[in-house]
């Protein structure tokens, strides 16, 4: 029998895990290099400060586009982090471990992995016609922030899990009730993996067209409140692609979501090193 | 017993986790301002009493309490009991140095801050004056905005005792705070609760019998939830009275 040795396993195995990184890396590179070089080409102040005019050529730019998505982004995250939070908060300190809190778990799980598009029949049936919000800007985020929910939940409580029981321990020792244990200790120790998932829902969030197309209707006009529709910028580059000729103008809307995503990561994550940096002490 | 007055009385006190008994019948006074250890093998309640004696078991489901435990004369278990109220009288350092990944400053801070100060110090005042009872304020006055995770290990616990001092506890409750650390930082917390007896009534938890021998004014034994032997440590460890308590400090067992 043909016996290999395990120095050449050795070297195989090497091959094939660097091999599979360095395709991961180049997929992504090539995408994001793609849509980068094509599309900066178009990008000019007009088009960021013009909205668009419709029509077959895709006139126009993208600026109630873009803040149509601030706005949507911004409520959502509102209505999702202090929900979110609190449920987590609940799940991992208060709930007792028996059938009920289970059941609840069970089931953000399973939501969790529930197609967007669901969610956003959901929104249209409860928030867009059973409670009269229309095509607006707070139907589309109320369902995204139900769509996130789970997710965020269940990221948030693993960080919480994650802080060491004797912090808990230390805290109530001192004379600290539950909630100043879990405001002055938990929370700012869970708080890099709460960003993250706060970051990965951001993601998502400017991701979402479908469930949004459904909640939030279609217009391009400049939302003036949150009863007005919109378009958000992944949105109206679907609509450039599928409906249009103005291909280069949906590859320049891709990268000014592309740079929205990068630059709301880093000041999210800055925004917390600061703040972890001054509570701390870690330089 | 006594040339002092007892600051701690248990009596009758049993403890259950859910069925298992883990204390029985146990009845000791804890003297005012001396220092108190339990000794015994693992698992004989040792840390089962201290945590007693600030509540911390009533975190665990299922545990539950018998008989009466009375600090100054006032039953702990009693009904109505605040135990806020009770963990600022009872401080508590634990078997891992376990300081809050913040700074040092608000390592110490933390007490004044949930409970409130009462006015009379400043909170730099504060921390400064329980670094310096917990030995350690010459080694980190000029980075206290470091943080409390960045000292060595017995530093680390020089901390959580200066961070249990600030509340100002009447008595302070050690379970095997030496465990984790060097012999010559052990040498350190032992100098410190020496000096610490004069202000607190320490009861420590310790394995460790040359440290009980050490260290203490009194030493309790227990053995599978009993206390067999309670007496000056002097006395137990030179004329025990118990065959048990003799055979686990000459190490036959244990």
């Amino acid at each position: 029998m043909l016996r290999i040795s395990p120095r050449l396993t050795q070297k195989l195995a090497m091959t094939g895990i660097w091999g599979t990184g360095i395709v991961t890396v180049l997929i992504l590179v090539v995408i994001i290099a793609y849509v980068l070089v094509k599309g900066v080409a178009d990008i000019n102040w007009s088009f960021l400060t013009t909205p668009p005019r419709g029509g077959l050529s895709g006139e126009g730019g993208i600026s109630t586009v873009i803040v149509c998505t601030v706005y949507l982004i911004g409520l959502t995250m509102a209505i999702l982090v202090p929900l979110g939070l609190g449920a987590a908060i609940y799940l991992s300190e208060y709930a007792p471990d028996n059938r009920m809190t289970r059941l609840i778990r069970y089931g953000t799980e399973v939501l969790a992995g529930v197609p967007s598009i669901v969610f956003g029949l959901f929104g249209f049936a409860l928030f867009v016609t059973a409670l009269h919000f229309k095509f607006s800007i707070l139907s589309g985020a109320l369902t995204l922030a139900c769509l996130l929910l789970p997710t965020l939940i269940r990221t948030s409580e693993e960080a919480l899990r994650a802080v060491p029981h004797s912090h808990r321990e230390a805290a109530l020792a001192l004379g600290a009730t539950k909630w100043q244990t879990v405001w002055r200790v938990l929370l700012p120790a869970a708080l890099p993996g709460i960003v993250t998932a706060i970051i990965l829902c951001i993601g998502r969030a400017v991701g979402e067209t479908a469930c949004l197309y459904v909640t939030m209707g279609d217009t391009t006009a400049l939302p003036t409140s949150l009863f007005s529709g919109g378009r958000t910028l992944s949105m109206h580059l679907l609509k450039l692609v599928m409906d249009t000729n103005a291909f280069e103008k949906a590859l320049a809307t891709g990268v000014v979501l592309i740079v929205t995503i990068i630059v709301t990561n880093a000041i999210t994550n800055w925004l917390s090193q600061r703040f972890l940096a001054r509570m701390t002490g870690v330089q | 017993m006594g040339d002092s007055e007892a600051k701690i009385e248990a009596v009758r006190f049993s403890f259950y986790y859910g069925k298992r008994q883990a204390l029985k019948d146990v009845n000791l006074r804890v003297k005012e301002h001396q220092i108190t250890a339990l000794i015994g093998p693992s698992g004989c309640g040792k840390s089962t009493f201290l945590r007693a004696l600030n509540r911390m078991n009533d975190i665990i489901p299922g545990a539950r309490a018998e008989g009466e435990i009375m600090l100054d004369g006032q039953n702990i278990y009693a009904p109505g009991v605040d135990v806020v109220d009770l963990r600022k009288r009872v401080g508590m350092v634990f078997q891992q140095p376990n300081p809050f990944p913040k700074t040092i400053f608000e390592n110490v801070a933390f007490g004044p801050r949930v409970l409130g100060l009462d006015g009379k110090l400043s909170m730099d005042e504060v921390v400064e004056k329980s670094l310096r009872s917990a030995a350690l304020w010459d080694e980190v006055k000029d980075v206290l905005n470091k943080s409390g995770l960045a000292l060595s290990g017995g530093q680390q616990q020089r901390l959580c005792i200066a961070r249990a001092l600030a509340t100002e506890p009447e008595v302070l409750l050690m379970d095997e705070p030496c465990s984790a650390l060097d012999p010559q930082s052990t040498l350190r917390i032992e100098e410190l609760m020496n000096e610490l007896k004069a202000r607190y009534t320490i009861v420590i938890v310790t394995h460790n019998m040359q440290q009980a021998a050490r260290v203490s004014d009194w030493t309790g034994f227990l053995l599978l939830g009993d206390l067999v032997e309670y007496d000056k440590t002097a006395e137990l460890f030179s004329r025990p009275q118990d065959k048990r308590t003799d055979d686990y400090i000459t190490g036959r067992f244990g």
